[in-house]
């Protein structure tokens, strides 16, 4: 291993530096010369029609340069959608218009209406306050099934309902699904809300548009997960301009969570509006702002039902599922309730018969689109909140039920269209075991009791689809993009080298960890090895960060161009120590000549390759640097088992965490300590779901968790200390580094062991209790209990 | 925010000469006065900042056995300098917000604002304190009149506040999740000649005074002596907790005060 760590190696996180110390250059770091600032005068109602919106008071005020309405866009293209999915009679989804500023309608609260531009963002506000606004009022479709029925209320006039599409997966296997059921010695039922939540990153959206009149490009500084999408969204789609005269960075991004993947309105704004007014144009999020205009996540409304024979095997699951779509579709907001969410209902077992329907609804609420874990997230929680159920109407162990159903042999074809690749789930549920200690569980539940409290534990496993994505299989499934990776790796004529990455880091630590890669690859040290992303200017095409796709899908592309860059540098090797490439061996950043003491070092290589005088020219071209695009050929599938012991209060129905093990199969681990970190920070975020986090409308369609008075944000204090295993590792079979991913498991398996163990403390207190929503606050917990 | 004038006075007198002035705001720490500002929902032409006055602030005892803190006074100053005379008083501050809040956040601001889930309007009410502004005295029982509604005149400051001290006193929280307010919270007191029982956070009306209780632990102070009675009024239902719930917690909060103070 290379002195300074290379894979496997808990490498300290070197740009932490840079962030702990203020350093960080984050997007609302960057002020250009000139530039003024867009303040977005939003929709206070949730659904109106638009009669008038008149500018003229605020037009002459103080600083105002510029004031933009809906009518300035009339001949600009609407915020495109990048995923069409097929209904169950093979019909296209519906696909309603999305305008930059609203046009003839508003459809949510914090929909922007019209955007000021000025010389302060006091005079913009000011200014935007003197715009008189006419709303002629609507009724407003908030829940899900209400807004299906015939009659209601429509978001779109233009669409033939509020039903964007009605999938059924796989729907050729329906028959055989039902008649499953039928034969069934047991169905256990349950019905669920998987709550809407508010993805909050510290680091709110900004965008800063700059023009050039000079050659005529432009430049947007966003706060996105995946610079070159946005380029290709709103270049092509939105504003009609070419990919060469259009630059996206993404500098330094404090935090995406998936709500910044997508492309905003705001982004087309201030590109639109920096040419338009000739100065550069900045916007930057308020807190208020974002929980108004940030895609939020979940919101799903379900009821499944699991099939059993007489022997406790699962023989079938049915799932009818609500998706809330919000009033307009954001980017990849299609595709999170049906093949992120569909294709994982088989979860850990080896149920044969799948059938998933799901109805995307449009309502007057923010769009909602992916969110850590997106659809994975929902498909656990379902699966796993039923097979407790299933255990305890059937009197089983909840651990022995699972254990029963587990798939055992890979790889293995689910009835929902994947095939898992690895996976051993006896041996995370065993390790979950010995972590959970719970031979000891009945002494701490007395301990507990002795204090009036209630002990409970729960446990779930859960199977991911990671590594985003095979783009034939999901050009197939809808995908209007690739969902490959790329890298470029340049070396220097010193030996030094620069990686030019598509996947982009915001918080995730590739400057540290894909380095650690290269550094065992060539045997050099990390140091020698710079991470450059987020710039469409300085990186090749690239997909960016989501779905736990870096190191799977960019990390192959770095792997595969690293080995361009040794098979050219052992070219030039041979050439220069006179034996033939095939005799060239590299280790510890030395060639060397197999079976001789003839040797290079790593930097006479890299300059002989720039200062080309001892060097092959009639067959090789000068020069170290080469790029590589990695497809992968499947999904990875990350799997574990977690378990939570939850104390809860009779008195108040407070609930508090108490342990917390979560035993993951990652495949192999370049970095433990950045893993351990991720699957913390998913914890967190899997536990604020389950127990706090609720982004509530009421029925006229206000948010009632608009700000941190209300939106419940898990606090430290809120959390137990973590016991975190990843020993278990089976390779990913298709990847060079087999990797699997670790970015989204906390999130996506906690939230059901968290109920679970609610529900297990509540039992033994003598409150059977069915099932109760997330979020478990007290005052639910304690109205369950008064039943 | 909109653009507003600061005056900075350094006596009382000269604040309230200060706050004459047309839609004149007074402004102690700030805590909830600047995200309203921000939220521009409101819009003062003078903000009269008291932090200068320094005979509005501090912690001292009076010859008649009162403690009495200047209006002027940051939670952190009452957490530690209370904690040796009424340490049920004390603990009311230190558990306001987050070190940041306290520092900044006074006790004047905290009663002017009256809001329904502010802790300082239970410690108040429950000790049957006195507000002193600087024109009058204001029983405690007299001055809170409802959510975000107080005995106090336009342009009035309240320049002290004193306290009686009780043999006993607990201040019981349960706080909101988001806001780490009292979703509900009790505060009880116990002097020779009976019990107060305040209650913050659960009623539309405000801070109140449940009155059940303090004639059952009057008779008896004992746990117990609660245990059957129920909270009756118009409990806030919202997010984080339906009327019934805040209704039992009232009784849950009272008990686990008593059984802290017995
Ligand atoms: C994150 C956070 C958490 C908090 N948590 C809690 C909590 O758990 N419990 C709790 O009780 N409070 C909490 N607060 C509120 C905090 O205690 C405030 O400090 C307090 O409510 C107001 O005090 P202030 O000095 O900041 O007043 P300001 O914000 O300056 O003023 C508030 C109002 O009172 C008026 N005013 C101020 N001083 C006087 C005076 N002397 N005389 C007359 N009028 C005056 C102002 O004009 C204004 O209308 C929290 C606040 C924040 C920001």
């Amino acid at each position: 291993m290379p002195k300074d760590g290379g894979i496997g190696a808990s490498t300290k996180r070197r740009e932490d530096v840079r962030f702990l110390t203020g350093n960080g250059r984050y997007t609302d770091d960057i002020n250009l010369r000139g530039q003024a600032y867009v303040f977005f005068l939003r929709s206070d109602v949730a659904h109106g029609k638009l009669t008038s919106v008149d500018t003229s008071a605020a037009e002459g005020m103080d600083g105002v340069v510029r004031i933009f309405t809906g009518k300035d866009f009339e001949g600009v293209g609407g915020m495109p959608c990048g995923w069409q999915v097929t209904d169950k009679h093979g019909q296209p989804m519906q696909e309603p218009g999305h305008p930059v500023l609203a046009q003839g309608k508003v459809r949510h609260v914090g929909e922007p209406i019209a955007a000021v531009v000025a010389e302060t963002l006091g005079q913009a506000r000011d200014a935007a306050e003197a715009i008189v606004v006419d709303i002629e009022e609507l009724p407003a479709v908030i829940n899900m099934k209400d807004a299906v029925k015939d009659g209601a209320p429509k978001v779109h006039e233009e669409l033939t309902s509020n039903l964007c599409y009605d999938w059924g997966f796989v729907e050729e296997n329906k028959e055989a699904v039902n008649k499953a059921f039928e034969d069934a010695a047991h169905v256990t039922t349950l019905e669920l809300v998987n709550n809407r939540l508010v993805a909050n990153p510290m680091e709110p959206r900004v965008a800063v548009g700059d023009y050039s009149r000079s050659d005529g490009e432009h430049t947007l500084y966003t706060t996105s997960q995946n610079p070159h999408v946005i380029r290709l969204l709103m270049g092509a789609f939105v504003l009609g301009i070419p990919e060469h005269k259009l630059r996206v960075v993404a500098p330094d991004v404090g935090g995406g969570f998936g709500t910044k993947i997508f492309h905003y309105q705001e982004e087309a704004f201030c590109t639109f509006a920096a040419k338009a007014c000739n100065r550069p144009v900045k916007w930057t999020s308020s807190r208020s702002e974002a929980f108004m205009s940030d895609a939020h996540g979940r919101d799903h409304v379900t009821k499944i039902e699991l099939a059993l024979d007489g022997d406790n095997n699962f023989t079938a699951i049915r799932t009818d599922t609500y998706a809330n779509m919000g009033a307009y579709l954001s980017t990849f907001a299609p595709s999170v309730p049906t093949w992120l969410h569909g294709t994982l209902m088989a979860g850990n077992y080896k149920t044969p018969l799948i059938y998933v329907n799901v109805k995307a609804v449009f309502t007057n609420t923010v769009p909602v689109d992916a969110y850590r874990g997106a659809g994975r997230p929902e498909a656990t929680f379902q699966l796993e909140r039923l097979v407790d159920k299933a255990a305890h109407e059937l009197g089983v162990d909840p651990i022995k039920l699972r254990r029963q159903n587990f798939i055992t042999e890979f790889p293995y074809a689910t009835p929902v269209a994947v095939e898992y690749d690895t996976g051993d789930y006896v041996a995370t549920m065993d390790k979950l075991e010995e972590m959970a200690d719970i031979a000891g569980f009945a002494a701490r539940r007395k301990e507990s009791e002795a204090k009036g409290r209630l002990r409970g534990f729960g446990v779930n496993c859960y199977i991911e689809a990671c590594g985003i994505a095979p783009s034939n299989l999901v050009g197939q499934l809808g995908a209007r993009a690739g969902l490959y990776e790329s890298a470029t790796v340049r070396v220097n004529a010193t030996g030094g080298l620069v990686v030019m990455t598509g996947s982009h880091s915001h918080g995730q630590g590739h400057e540290t960890a894909f380095p650690q890669v290269i550094a065992e690859m060539i045997g050099i040290d990390a140091s020698m090895i710079e991470i450059v992303h987020g710039d469409t200017a300085r990186t090749p095409m690239g997909m960016g960060t989501y779905g736990s796709r870096s190191i799977a899908v960019g990390g192959s592309a770095m792997v595969r161009a690293t080995e361009k860059i040794i098979a050219k540098a052992k070219k030039i090797a041979g050439h220069i120590l006179e034996a033939s490439e095939g005799d060239i061996e590299l280790k510890d950043g030395m060639f060397s000549v197999a079976g001789t003491d003839k040797s290079l070092a790593w930097g006479d290589v890299t300059l002989a390759a720039y200062v080309p005088h001892n060097y092959p020219l009639e067959d090789l071209e000068p020069g170290l640097e080469e790029t590589a695009f990695y497809d992968p050929s499947n999904f990875t599938y990350p799997s574990g088992a977690y378990a939570c012991e939850v104390e809860l209060d009779p008195e108040t129905g407070q609930v508090t965490i108490e342990r917390f093990s979560a035993a993951d199969d990652f495949g192999n681990i370049i970095n433990p300590m950045i893993v351990t970190g991720q699957v913390h920070g998913g914890l967190a975020q899997g536990i604020g779901q389950a127990l706090m986090e609720n982004c509530a409308y009421d029925s006229d369609g206000q948010l009632l968790s608009a700000s941190y008075m209300d939106y419940a944000m898990p606090r430290a204090s809120d959390l137990p200390f973590y016991d975190v295993d990843h020993s278990c590792q089976t390779p990913c079979t298709h990847n060079p580094l087999g990797v699997k991913g670790c970015g989204e498991a906390g999130a996506i398996g906690s939230p059901p062991a968290v109920v679970n163990a609610v529900l297990d403390a509540m039992r033994s207190g003598g409150k059977d209790v069915a099932h109760i929503d997330m979020p478990v606050t007290p005052s639910r917990v304690w109205a369950a209990m008064q039943g | 925010m909109y653009n507003f004038d600061v005056e900075r006075p350094t006596s009382i007198v000269d604040a309230v000469q200060a706050m004459s002035k047309e839609e004149a705001q007074p402004i102690s720490g700030g805590q909830t006065l600047i995200p309203t500002l921000k939220a521009r929902l409101a819009a003062p032409s003078v903000l009269v900042s008291l932090t200068g006055i320094e005979e509005m602030k501090g912690v001292r005892m009076s010859d008649d056995g009162r403690l009495c803190i200047g209006g002027g006074t940051t939670h952190t100053t009452v957490a530690a300098e209370a904690a040796a005379h009424y340490p049920g008083l004390a603990s009311v501050a230190a558990r306001i917000g987050d070190p940041a809040v306290r520092n900044r956040g006074t006790i004047g601001g905290s009663l002017a604002n009256n809001d329904p889930s502010a802790c300082y309007p239970a410690a108040a009410l429950g000790s049957g304190a006195t507000i002193v502004t600087n024109n009058r005295e204001i029983a405690a029982d007299d001055y809170f009149l409802g959510m975000f509604t107080t005995a106090l005149e336009e342009g009035e400051i309240v320049t002290e506040v004193k306290f009686p001290i009780p043999q006993a006193a607990h201040y019981e929280k349960f706080l909101q999740p988001a806001s780490r307010f009292p979703l509900v919270a009790v505060f009880v007191a116990r002097f020779s000649d009976g019990v107060r029982v305040a209650v913050t956070g659960a009623s539309n009306d405000g801070v109140f005074r449940w009155t059940e209780a303090e004639e059952a632990l009057s008779a008896n102070f004992s746990a117990d002596a609660v245990a059957g009675l129920k909270a009756e009024g118009d409990m806030i239902s919202d997010l984080h907790g339906t009327a019934e719930y805040r209704a039992h917690l009232v009784g849950v909060m009272t008990k686990r005060a008593v059984a802290a103070i017995a």
